[in-house]
């Protein structure tokens, strides 16, 4: 895929927007390439480019950059892309089985996409929601406590749009692309939405509140 | 019963605006700012100092002391970067912090600017957390309206500004070094220290890197005062935490507990081990800290006694695996991540890890002999402080106590010609799929 000239001149003023935020410019590198995935939703030779010329870098110089991230792919994902996690607990608790179920269901192996463009899928590493075991992400949106049957569900869901929503995000589940435009510091209006204190989140605090342990206990206030 | 739990950080996490800044301002918040703008930077570094907090991302080093060695007067910028790179297998506390109280962050972010003199302030967040990021963005963009970020804060002469920094997938980024290294749009390597970031750290100035529990703690040390803080812990290890429950345990979750609460205190909290199961092993703080097993219920968890027995406190991140569970393939698991979360700067780490998961892959298939198990031990003593930094130490941790506590486990494998253990027992389903 090309960068055209049109999406490079609507690019640019995003990337010195980006560059601005920092006192030195190459601080600028990763947000860049969050931007460019946006665009093209990967980090192609020309997003390389892209990112190179914004900065005054080299292309190898970037290259060596990207090629050390696993966020940035490297050729097209699905429009919605599902990692799930096999790190040890998630493993155990059922994201093994998880994981051989979407792709025996999807037909696909890890990276590819399905024909329809819908949905890639990876295994990804602990992803800070071990207290939500077994645990998926789509777009980097939660979804806790997953089963191989909800794991089936939620693919389905992507490929037929139905309305998937993260059981810890934003209700309304953004693209592979406007995903990255977040990460690259474009907020999407929706941080102040969805429910976020799930059952283990909350878990301490409710024993806590049965047992009148609040805050002020010992008289400290 | 006695008081267990003390919510303080997550104490309003249920209410269901508790992001906002109207909340956090409606429960207290924002209010130790001006009392830290009434004191002079020192005397807020001093109470940081008095209030013995160690910091919370693992290491436990003083941060009251490692502000202290930001050189002063030295004319050049001071930075302030919070790690909010969260990927340690097991831990899951700074995520739900973010979610639900990012301006605890926020008021902790401008005091510590203030105590070090720094006008700029970064927080590097795992890229893997949409929503997480959103929550940033949207807690630094209420803050700046409000005055609390920006320039004259609340009138006096403090400018601070934030800038929220998504990182891209590489757990070695939450080394503090990696990371700035990352920040600076680099390949997240580790650096060789001294120079520590004190003293050159991000763009080679004075620069601190705190946790995002240990920044957002600061508020209420300030708010409360260092004495009230250490009122709570044990004799070094002060103050609370949050201690993050998670696998074969009936009420997985955060609980935030002095240091110092024992296992068995949280997991009869918790509704114990899951039904009809017996604990086998646990971590006390992530992947990287030494197994722990039922022996090990009463170690109280602060950084002293987790030490003396053989563990590290970490981050708090208790992993609980029951009777089902093969220590082998969970050991495994762990060491295949080490293996790809090896930047590959250092040789011992990054040809010792693949050598380790070679090894394992043979013996959790019933492949290879007991001789097997010293070459894994050796090869650890070989890794283990040989490198930059401590990802490759991490890999000692489970392979020297997973072979100390279950030697047997793995010679069963051998025995059997394979792993003895039927992987679906072990699923959060299992109850399920049986019925």
């Amino acid at each position: 895929m090309a960068l055209s000239d049109e999406a490079r001149a609507r690019l640019a003023p995003q990337a010195a927007e980006i560059i601005g935020r920092y006192p030195k410019t190459r601080s600028a590198l990763l947000p860049l390439l969050h931007l460019v995935q946006s665009e093209e939703g990967y980090v192609s030779p020309d997003g390389i480019e892209f990112c190179a010329d914004q900065l005054g870098l080299t292309e190898a110089e970037v290259t060596g950059v990207v090629s050390f991230y696993t966020m940035y792919k490297r050729k097209p994902v699905g429009e919605y892309h599902v990692g799930v996690c096999t790190n040890a607990l998630c493993g155990v608790m059922g994201g093994d089985a998880i994981l051989s179920e979407i792709s025996e269901h999807l037909g696909i192996g890890i990276d590819d996409v399905t024909p329809d463009g819908k949905v890639s899928f990876e295994h990804v590493e602990c992803n800070a929601a071990c207290d939500y075991a077994p645990v998926v992400m789509v777009n980097w949106e939660f979804f806790d406590d997953m089963t191989p049957q909800s794991a089936r569900d939620l693919v389905d869901g992507l490929r037929t749009g139905a309305n998937v929503k993260p059981t810890r995000g934003a209700p309304r589940l953004c693209t592979w692309k406007q995903t990255a435009k977040i990460l690259a510091g474009f907020p999407d209006g929706q941080a102040a939405e969805g429910n976020t204190a799930g059952h283990a989140t909350l878990a301490g605090l409710r024993i806590a509140k049965e047992q009148g342990w609040t805050p002020d206990d010992g008289g400290k206030r | 019963m006695s008081t267990i739990l003390i919510p303080e950080l997550s104490a309003h996490w249920d209410e269901p605006d508790s992001f906002t800044l109207a909340a956090y301002k409606r429960n207290g918040g924002y209010r130790a700012l001006p009392d830290a703008l009434a004191m002079q930077p020192d005397q807020v570094i001093q109470t940081l100092k008095d209030s013995a907090l160690r910091g919370r991302g693992g290491a436990g080093f003083p941060t009251g002391v490692k502000w202290g060695f930001i050189p002063q007067g030295d004319g050049k910028p001071h930075y302030l970067v919070v790690n909010a790179d969260e990927s340690e297998p097991g831990a899951c506390k700074d995520m739900p912090t973010l979610l639900n109280n990012p301006h605890a962050l926020i008021e902790g972010i401008v005091i510590t600017c203030y105590a070090i003199r720094a006008e700029r302030a970064f927080i590097y967040v795992r890229g893997e957390v949409l929503h997480v990021i959103r929550r940033l963005q949207h807690a630094v963009a209420e803050a700046r309206d409000a005055g609390y970020l920006g320039t004259k804060i609340l009138g006096a002469d403090l400018n601070v500004d934030v800038v929220v920094h998504a990182g891209a997938g590489a757990y070695i980024c939450g080394e503090e070094t990696a990371l700035l290294d990352s920040l600076e749009g680099f390949r997240g390597q580790p650096r060789l220290k001294p120079p520590f970031p004190a003293v050159a750290g991000l763009y080679a100035c004075p620069t601190v890197v705190n946790n995002v529990e240990s920044i957002a703690t600061v508020p209420y040390i300030l708010r409360y005062g260092a004495a009230e803080f250490a009122r709570f812990g044990t004799e070094k290890s002060k103050g609370f935490g949050l201690f993050s429950l998670s696998g074969h345990v009936t009420t997985p979750g955060q609980y935030e507990a002095p240091l110092g609460a024992t296992l068995r205190q949280l997991l009869d909290l918790a509704g114990g081990i899951r039904a009809g199961h017996q604990l086998k092993f646990w971590t006390p703080g992530g992947s990287s800290t030494p197994l722990f097993t039922d022996e090990h219920l009463d170690v109280p968890l602060d950084y002293e006694s987790v030490a003396a027995a053989g563990s590290m406190l970490g981050t708090r991140s208790i992993q609980l695996f029951d009777d089902t569970t093969c220590v082998v393939r969970v050991v495994l698991r762990w060491c295949e991540f080490y293996q790809h979360e090896s930047c590959g700067k250092c040789t011992p780490c990054r040809e010792g890890s693949y050598w380790v998961v070679q090894l394992l892959q043979q013996l959790e298939a019933g492949e290879g002999s007991e001789a097997d198990l010293e070459k894994l031990l050796d090869i650890c003593d070989n890794i283990t402080g040989r490198a930059f930094c401590a990802l490759g130490d991490s890999i000692q941790s489970p392979v020297a106590s997973s072979i100390k506590y279950f030697r047997d486990e793995y010679i069963e494998h051998l025995r059997h010609g394979g792993c003895p253990f039927d992987p679906a027992a072990s699923t959060l389903f299992a109850l399920e799929s049986a019925r």
